[in-house]
């Protein structure tokens, strides 16, 4: 093994690690959140229309590799006129993938929530906005914690497929590295290795985090 | 009793489907007047007590609350289409609104907000929804905290409190409101015998200082010495009415006396 070349390359790839993966990660997952949260109320709603359009979006989200979707967006879209820069397109096809995945653990979360809750924020007059907002997502928030984390851990995994749109990312970084010095092997466990660092701390956080909310059930 | 009742209902129908659950509840309820509700399990107690309170809305029938001036509300329930959305549920939310905000429901699970302290829990209603400062509210659940001998357990949360404890922070919730009319669904049948009591004692000095109230209970002995009023209901009808003291001692109706007798002396 290259103990040189390994140590070369590390830094450029925990650095296309922080610049590309994290932020590409952080971004998609915030607007893919307040996304499935809509998409959540979609699927709750009375009203049949709302609710078929919330599980037609989940449904598609859901049933088409997150590939696929990327592609359509960054090489379909400019034939409809609309180019989209590759960092922007990884974030929009993220989003939207997040917001139909996320939109079933925050769904689930709102309907663990016992209906006496409900009752109880009407009877002392909130409309069901204000119980939605006051009472029932702050429970349902402690719920999804644990299934949100996995998904933004999975998230950080998948974001190395914006490298096929051309993102610099770590895995992308890991691609040109080894593309120049030919030791494929090497690089890509490498890359490996530095996704495995990334998600280990994010699940070490995820346990803290845990750990903390439990307190407060 | 000239003055006007505070609460009339008509002639109200509830089905879930197929299941017929009220059919055709007259009730009246005078200032400061207690009414019991006893019957066996699935008569609709709580479907009427939920109907009342606008948790539940009749298909048919008609629901007057006489808050005072300007505090009138009055509900003809024609059995329109119960959708949660369209003009429909929007009628259907006014309606519900409008009762609820003349009566605050003690439920037989206290359903405490279990994110929030006993101190927010009190004063979350009163902030919230009927523009009372803060710190004006949270002296007022002070003052009714105290009155329940539970003020040191203000920044306690709910889970941290006895089943007891729960369920009078559950009344003083409901006080805070300042409620024309307070239901009690059954209060103390989910509580460890021992804490019976102290939730019964609370309810009692309520009646005495002339709170309106309508309770479902199965605490006969509490009935009778607090209610002006029992209503024996089963399978969705008012059975039989009267003074507690004369329906328990001498129930007019064989229904009644067989419930009675079920509850007196269960193991015959
Ligand atoms: N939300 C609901 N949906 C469908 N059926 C219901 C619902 N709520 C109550 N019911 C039915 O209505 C009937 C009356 O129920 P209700 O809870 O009013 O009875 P109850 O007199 O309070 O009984 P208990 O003493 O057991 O509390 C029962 O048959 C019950 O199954
Ligand atoms: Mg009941």
């Amino acid at each position: 093994m290259d103990v040189q070349l390994f140590t070369d390359s590390f830094w450029p790839l925990v650095l296309g690690g922080l610049t590309g993966t994290i932020p590409l990660a952080l971004s998609s997952f915030a607007i893919g959140l307040v996304l499935a949260l809509g998409v959540a109320m979609l699927r709750l709603s009375a009203h049949p229309v709302l609710a078929w359009v919330g599980r037609a979006y989940v449904s598609a989200i859901r049933g088409t590799p997150l590939l696929v979707q990327l592609f359509v967006i960054f090489y379909g879209l400019p034939s409809l006129g609309l180019t989209i820069d590759p960092w922007p397109s990884a974030v929009v096809a993220f989003s939207l993938n997040v917001g139909g995945y996320a939109a079933e653990v925050i769904r689930a979360a709102i309907l663990s929530v016992p209906t006496g809750q409900w009752e109880a924020g009407y009877v002392v007059g909130m409309s069901r906005h204000r119980t939605l907002r006051r009472i029932i997502l702050p429970q349902a928030a402690r719920v999804s914690v644990p299934p949100l984390s996995n998904t933004f851990i999975s998230l950080v995994k998948d974001t190395s497929l914006a490298s096929l749109i051309l993102v610099t990312e770590l895995f992308r970084e890991a691609q040109e590295i080894a593309a120049f010095t030919n030791d494929f092997l090497l690089i890509y466990t490498e890359a490996a290795i530095v996704y495995w660092i990334f998600c280990t701390v994010l699940s070490f956080g995820q346990s803290r985090l845990e750990r903390k909310l439990e307190q407060y059930v | 009793m000239s003055e006007a009742p505070l609460l009339t209902a008509t002639g109200l129908h509830l089905s879930f489907g197929e299941n017929h659950v009220l059919r055709g509840i007259d009730l009246t309820v005078h200032r400061g007047e207690v009414v019991a509700l006893i019957g066996p399990s699935g008569s609709g107690k709580t479907t009427l007590l939920r109907s009342l309170n606008g948790l539940a809305t009749p298909d048919a029938g008609r629901i007057v609350v006489d808050g005072g001036p300007g505090e009138q509300v009055d509900l003809t329930f024609d059995g329109g289409p119960r959708r949660a959305w369209g003009r429909a549920g929007r009628r259907a939310r006014a309606q519900r609104e409008s009762l609820r905000d003349r009566s605050a429901m003690v439920f037989q699970h206290h359903h405490l907000f279990p994110h929030l302290t006993v101190l927010q829990n009190v004063v979350e209603g009163p902030v919230q929804t009927r523009g009372v400062p803060r710190t004006e509210a949270e002296d007022r659940a002070l003052a009714l905290l105290d009155r329940v001998g539970l003020a040191d357990k203000r920044d306690a949360y709910p889970r941290e409190l006895s089943g007891g404890q729960q369920q009078r922070v559950g009344i003083v919730r409901a006080l805070a409101l300042q409620p024309d009319l307070l239901l009690f669904d059954e209060p103390t049948s989910s509580l460890d015998p021992e804490l019976v009591g102290e939730v019964l004692t609370v309810m009692k000095e309520l009646a005495e200082e002339g709170w309106t109230m309508v309770m479902v209970t199965h605490e006969l002995e509490f009935a009778r010495a607090v209610a002006d009023e029992v209503l024996f209901l089963d399978d969705g009808v008012v059975v039989e009415r009267g003074a507690p003291a004369q329906m328990f001692s001498a129930p007019r109706r064989g229904r009644t006396r067989e419930f009675l007798h079920r509850i007196l002396h269960p193991l015959d």
